[in-house]
Parts: C-alpha cells; sequence; structure tokens
C-alpha cells in the first residue's frame, strides 16, 4: 500500500459497504445517507490515491494493471452512485461495494512502481485507455443487476419474495438499468477501441496488428451489442437476456486477466 | 400553551357511536368555527375518519377546564347525552396528545396496522384548517411534525411497505415486476367484489388502462364504468389475454378459465412481455401449470394469503422502530414548545422590567434636579444596561438552551417569582 489515501479510501468504501447492508436489512435514513455519504468521500479519497499514484509513478495512475484495476474500482463506484441518484435506489449498493473493495484492495496491495513510460502517449491514448475501462465498469454494473434480477426473477417465480425481495427494485427496472449501463458500456467501448486503433496506427502505422486484446475486445463489443438486440426480443427477454448479460461478462474477466496476463504483445493490460 | 385532545377510536367507542360522532367535511369545519367563536379554543383541528374522531386544540390563555368544556361541546354538537359519550371519549394533554396524534399519522394507531390512508387523512384535515385560519403556531408546528413522523415512519421501517390485505398485495407484487403501473394495462376476468378491491388499488398506482370481462356483462359494465375501464365480452377471453401485463382473474368456475396453452398462446402474440395472472378464484381459474411458462408470474390466492401473514407478523416487529422515530420527534416538539413559552415569558419579563425601570429612574431622577439631561440619559441607559447584564441575558441563554429549562424544570415559575401574570389582562 503506497499512500496513506489507500487506507482511508478503503475505510470508507468498507464502512460503505457495511451501511448498505444493514440499510438492506433494516431500511433507515441515517443508514442509507451514511452509506451514499461513505461511498462519495470514498471515491474523493480513491481520487486522491490515484493520484498519489500517479506521482509515485511519474505518469498517468493506470500506466499498469493495477493502476488500471483501481481506475476501474474507481468508475464502477462512480457509475453506482449515478445510478443510484437517478433511480433513487440503494438495494444494489450491497451487491456493487464487495467489487469496488475487492477491486481496490487487489490494485493497491502491491507496491506501486515506477515502470518505462508506455510507448503510446497524449490525449488520444488517454481517451482510448478510460473509455475502455469505463466500459467494463458498465458491464460490471449490468452483470449485477443481472445477477440481481435473476435472483428476484427466482424468488417471485418460487413465491419466495421473503423480507428483502421487497426492497429490491422492480424487474423491469432492473432490466433497464442493465441494458442502460450496457449500451454506455457498448459507446464507450466503441469510440475507445477506435481511439486506440488511430494511437495503433500513428505508432507503427498499421490499424490492425493482430494483437489478442484488440481481437477479444472487438468480441466483447459484439457480444454485448448481440445482447442489446437479443434482449429486446420475444425469444430472450427476461431471465435469458440476464443469464446472457452475466454469460459476456466471462468475457470480460477473460480479458482483464488470461488475455492481459498471457496472451497480449502490446498491451500492458 | 396547552394542547388538548378529546377524541374516540375503534378501540374506545363501537361502530353505533363512532358513527354518530363522525363529522362530515363541513361539520368539522363547522365545529371548529364555534369553538373558536365561543371563545373555548384559539386554535381547532377535527380529523375524522371512519375509525375515528378527534378534536385538537389549544385553548386561549387562562381557560379552565377547556377538556371538559370542549367534551360538552361535542355531545351537544352531536345531540348527545355526556353519559352516552363519556365512557368512550380519551382525553390526552400536552405531550401525551402530541404523542398520540404522532402514532396516528404513522399507522401505529390505525385498526389495520401501519396502513398508508390514514397520513393522507391527516394531511387533508390540517390543510383544511390551515386554510381556513383555523390553527394557529402550535397546531401547525404539531401537525407538521406529524406529517414528518407519518413519512419518516413509512419510509424507515417496514411498517408500511408490505401489503396486508390480499387485493393489495397482488398489486404490490405487479409493482415488483413492472415497477410503476401508469405504463401497463390490467384484465379483470370477473367483476365480483374481490375484483373490486383490486381494480380500486390499481387504479389509486395509476394503472394506464383497464379492461373488464365478466359472463355476467352488466356487473363488468358497472365496475368498468366507475374505473374508467373498458368491457371485453366473455366470449373473446382468448384474444383478451394478448393485451395485458397483469391479469386478476375471480369467477367461480369448475374448471380452470386459463390453461397453459391459452397462456403460451398469448405471451407468443405478446412478445413475451412479462405476465403477471393473480388467480384470487377457488376452485382455481388458472391451471398449476401456467406458472411454468416462460416469464409468466402467478399467484393464487394461497400465495397471496401466505404473504399477507408473513407481512402481518413483520409489521408488528416493527413497531419498537415507530416509537423510536416518534420519541424523537415528541422529543424535538417539546423542546420546540419551551423555547416558545420561555420567549413569551421572556417578552413579559423585559417589558415589566423596562416599566419598572422607567418608574424607579424617574422617580429618583425627580430628587436630582442639578443633573443635566445629558446626566439624566446616562443614568437611563446605565440602569438599562444593568438589568439586561443581570436579569435579561441570563433569560435569554434559557431560551436558547433546552438543556438549561431541562435543569429549571418549570420556567413558568419566573412569572411568579416576577409577578408576571398580575400584569396580564
Amino acid at each position: 500500500m503506497t499512500s496513506p489515501y489507500v487506507i482511508v479510501t478503503l475505510l470508507f468504501y468498507a464502512a460503505s459497504l457495511a451501511l448498505y447492508v444493514w440499510n438492506l436489512r433494516e431500511p433507515s435514513r441515517a443508514a442509507g445517507i451514511g452509506a451514499t455519504s461513505c461511498l462519495v468521500v470514498g471515491l474523493g479519497l480513491h481520487y486522491l490515491a490515484l493520484l498519489a499514484r500517479s506521482r509515485l509513478i511519474h505518469g498517468v495512475p493506470y500506466d499498469d494493471l493495477f493502476g488500471s484495476l483501481s481506475l476501474f474500482a474507481w468508475l464502477v463506484a462512480f457509475t453506482y452512485l449515478c445510478l443510484e441518484a437517478i433511480h433513487r435506489r440503494r438495494a444494489v449498493g450491497p451487491f456493487v461495494l464487495p467489487i469496488v473493495l475487492g477491486v481496490f484492495l487487489l490494485a493497491h496491495l502491491p507496491e506501486a512502481r515506477q515502470i518505462n513510460a508506455p510507448p503510446a502517449q497524449g490525449p488520444l491514448f488517454a481517451f482510448h485507455v478510460t473509455l475502455n475501462i469505463l466500459a467494463y465498469a458498465a458491464f460490471m454494473i449490468a452483470c449485477i443487476l443481472s445477477v440481481i434480477f435473476l435472483i428476484q426473477n427466482w424468488r417471485l417465480r418460487k413465491r419466495k419474495l421473503g423480507e428483502v425481495g421487497w426492497r429490491f427494485p422492480a424487474l423491469d427496472v432492473l432490466e433497464r438499468m442493465a441494458r442502460s449501463s450496457v449500451m454506455i458500456g457498448c459507446v464507450s467501448l466503441a469510440v475507445g477501441t477506435a481511439a486506440g486503433l488511430i494511437t495503433e496506427h500513428r505508432l507503427r502505422g498499421t490499424y490492425w496488428t493482430g494483437d489478442p486484446k484488440v481481437i477479444i475486445t472487438v468480441v466483447i463489443l459484439l457480444i454485448y451489442v448481440c445482447y442489446t438486440v437479443l434482449s429486446g426480443t420475444a425469444a430472450w427477454r427476461g431471465a435469458r437476456a440476464s443469464a446472457l448479460c452475466i454469460f459476456n461478462f466471462m468475457f470480460v474477466i477473460f480479458s482483464y486477466s488470461i488475455v492481459n496476463r498471457y496472451l497480449s504483445h502490446f498491451h500492458r493490460y | 400553551m396547552e394542547i388538548v385532545l378529546i377524541g374516540l377510536n375503534h378501540r374506545t367507542a363501537s361502530v353505533e357511536v363512532r358513527e354518530r360522532v363522525a363529522f362530515t367535511p363541513e361539520q368539522a369545519q363547522e365545529a371548529a368555527e364555534q369553538l373558536r367563536a365561543r371563545g373555548i379554543l384559539e386554535e381547532t383541528l377535527v380529523l375524522s375518519t371512519c375509525n375515528r374522531s378527534e378534536l385538537y386544540g389549544v385553548p386561549r390563555e387562562n381557560a379552565t377546564d377547556s377538556a371538559g368544556a370542549v367534551e360538552l361541546f361535542v355531545a351537544s354538537f352531536h345531540q348527545l347525552s355526556m353519559s352516552e359519550l363519556d365512557k368512550s371519549l380519551y382525553r390526552h394533554r400536552d405531550s401525551q396528545a402530541v404523542r398520540h396524534l404522532f402514532r396516528v399519522s404513522a399507522g401505529l394507531d390505525s385498526m389495520l396496522l401501519g396502513e398508508a390512508e390514514i397520513l393522507g387523512q391527516v394531511r387533508d384535515a390540517y390543510q383544511i384548517a390551515l386554510d381556513r385560519g383555523q390553527t394557529g403556531p402550535v397546531l401547525n408546528r404539531m401537525f407538521q411534525a406529524a406529517l414528518e413522523v407519518g413519512k419518516r415512519v413509512r419510509t424507515e421501517t417496514d411498517l408500511g411497505t408490505k401489503p396486508v390485505s390480499v387485493a393489495f398485495s397482488g398489486v404490490k407484487l405487479a409493482e415488483r415486476i413492472f415497477g410503476k403501473l401508469n405504463n401497463h394495462r390490467a384484465l379483470i376476468v370477473g367483476a365480483g367484489a374481490t375484483s373490486e378491491q383490486v381494480v380500486r388499488h390499481l387504479c389509486d398506482r395509476g394503472l394506464k388502462q383497464l379492461r373488464v370481462i365478466n359472463r355476467t356483462p352488466e356487473h363488468a359494465v358497472d365496475l368498468a364504468s366507475r374505473f374508467g375501464g373498458e368491457v371485453i365480452p366473455w366470449e373473446k377471453l382468448p384474444q383478451a389475454l394478448d393485451w395485458p401485463d397483469l391479469i386478476v382473474t375471480s369467477v367461480s368456475v369448475e374448471e380452470p378459465i386459463l390453461s397453459r396453452a391459452l397462456i403460451e398462446r398469448a405471451m407468443a402474440a405478446r412478445g413475451n412481455r412479462a405476465l403477471l395472472v393473480i388467480d384470487l378464484g377457488v376452485p382455481r381459474n388458472a391451471a398449476s401449470d401456467v406458472a411454468d411458462v416462460y416469464n409468466t408470474y402467478l399467484y393464487n390466492v394461497d400465495d397471496l394469503t401466505e404473504i399477507v401473514e408473513q407481512n402481518k407478523k413483520a409489521r408488528v416487529a416493527e413497531i419498537p422502530r415507530a416509537e423510536a422515530i416518534i420519541d424523537e420527534h415528541v422529543e424535538k416538539f417539546l423542546h420546540w414548545q419551551a423555547g416558545v413559552a420561555a420567549g413569551a415569558v421572556l417578552g413579559d419579563l423585559r417589558q415589566k422590567l423596562s416599566a419598572e425601570r422607567e418608574a424607579f429612574v424617574q422617580e429618583r431622577l425627580a430628587s436630582m434636579p442639578h443633573l443635566s439631561e445629558a446626566d439624566r440619559a446616562q443614568v437611563a441607559a446605565m440602569m438599562q444596561e444593568f438589568l439586561d447584564r443581570v436579569v435579561i441575558s441570563p433569560a435569554e441563554r434559557m431560551r436558547g438552551i433546552p438543556e438549561l429549562r431541562r435543569k429549571l424544570q418549570n420556567f413558568e415559575a419566573i412569572r411568579d417569582l416576577f409577578h408576571l401574570d398580575r400584569e396580564k389582562p
């Protein structure tokens, strides 16, 4: 852990998670406001932690995989906060915060080290990286919403709504939230990938190098476009679309883990 | 600044007595006006629902036995003898009256624990009284706090979130699937009393469109016309299933009228959009394998009854949390009330001391003719400054610090100490 901000951010995220869970079990205004406030403060501190990391490695904070994970966690939390503000529902918080907390921890556990600056530089490259990470964050949120949809759908079909079931958003709302999240992800990924290809062209004089990372990114874009098309059709509407959304996210995880670590030639993550 | 409450409800009075003591909106206004006109109360508010009639008021200063006068007024207003009324009435004062109102608005005092309608009824009664100038600072503050309590209890506890009637459970389930109902359509199969209850709840929740289908068309027409729906002929039931998001069925039949095949056909026609079937019929109107159709949710009357039973237990378990919110607001109100009382005493004290100072200074200065006008003014200013420092400033602190008021126990003792009441007209 390289920065004092990391510890404090961790504490605020943990407090936010605890309050979100409490609020789901026993709804109270104090717990709800407390959870959101802790998340807002956590986001602010996380931003400072990213800045501190940036200063330490003398580069952008997402120069390496761990930095990108930290930015990913920040964007997941930020996207969730926007969704909470729009839909005024806190019931999804207990499912998002563990991911934010876990990824943040994973990102900041290893000591941040200065690494060689990447060959690609400049605003277009930063745009490419930020948009692609935002896309993954949006897909992550969509995956969480789809998991909640499937649980809630199962409860409703089995007539076992239980205590907590009454507090979750309606199936229709969950479906729409997941779909809009995927839309954001698709647009970000399409623009981000285009920016990446242009950067590639400036650097190497070609748009297509056949890098496995680029291939998997295009595959991810295609399967999520399929999801947006299929989720509106009669055969896929509802639980099937949610299952597809979760399945699609496996590709994101694959891209972020196996491809990043072992297959990509030019991408650091 | 006393608060009195006289009332009766489903716990203290039989339905016959409640009917006789009920106030129509016009009667409520008339009673409130008369109580003020006769000088019994300075501020008044009548809260009258099917299960309670309550009269909240703030008596005039120095009024004696205003509660008794209100009781007599209620008896004479409804042409009842006091002996008939006496054992049904409850009487609360000050903090007890405040607590009672907060419990009412929270739904803790309702026949159906946590019911939501009462909050709207309290709001309406308050709005009418406010518009007609029948309330004043005390009742305004008290009822605004009551509305806040009601809102907080409903948002922060599960007292009102979970439905405790079969009809409402069905509607709440629909909201768990579709969200807001203002974009959704319902088909009501059967036009009996149970269907009507569901329709009422659906319309209250903003249902977009309604269709009614019944074997006896007259009943369907009657129900549809009251709730702004359309009537579909009974023979067109299979085709009518393509249209709604929610089907509520409660007809008396030997065999299910909604088979799996029928629902599958309807689902295909409606692009597999989610469909909720609420089967309130006994024997069941929908075959049990309808639940296996993709994106279809089937609930029968037993499923809903089970939900209702679970929810009733859950509501009872929420009472302590609701009471805690009420305690918090009662405390807050009493602090405010004490602050206002302190302000009134302080005002009287300031007025009394100014008058005393004026007389004292005039008397003493009369024997000092050698003093110039400037010296006289300076002596008067010094006297005022002295009084402010010794008496007014500490008293001001009392108004601002609730803890200090609590320590002093009875702030009104200052009136006796400085003979403030003697000066009152």
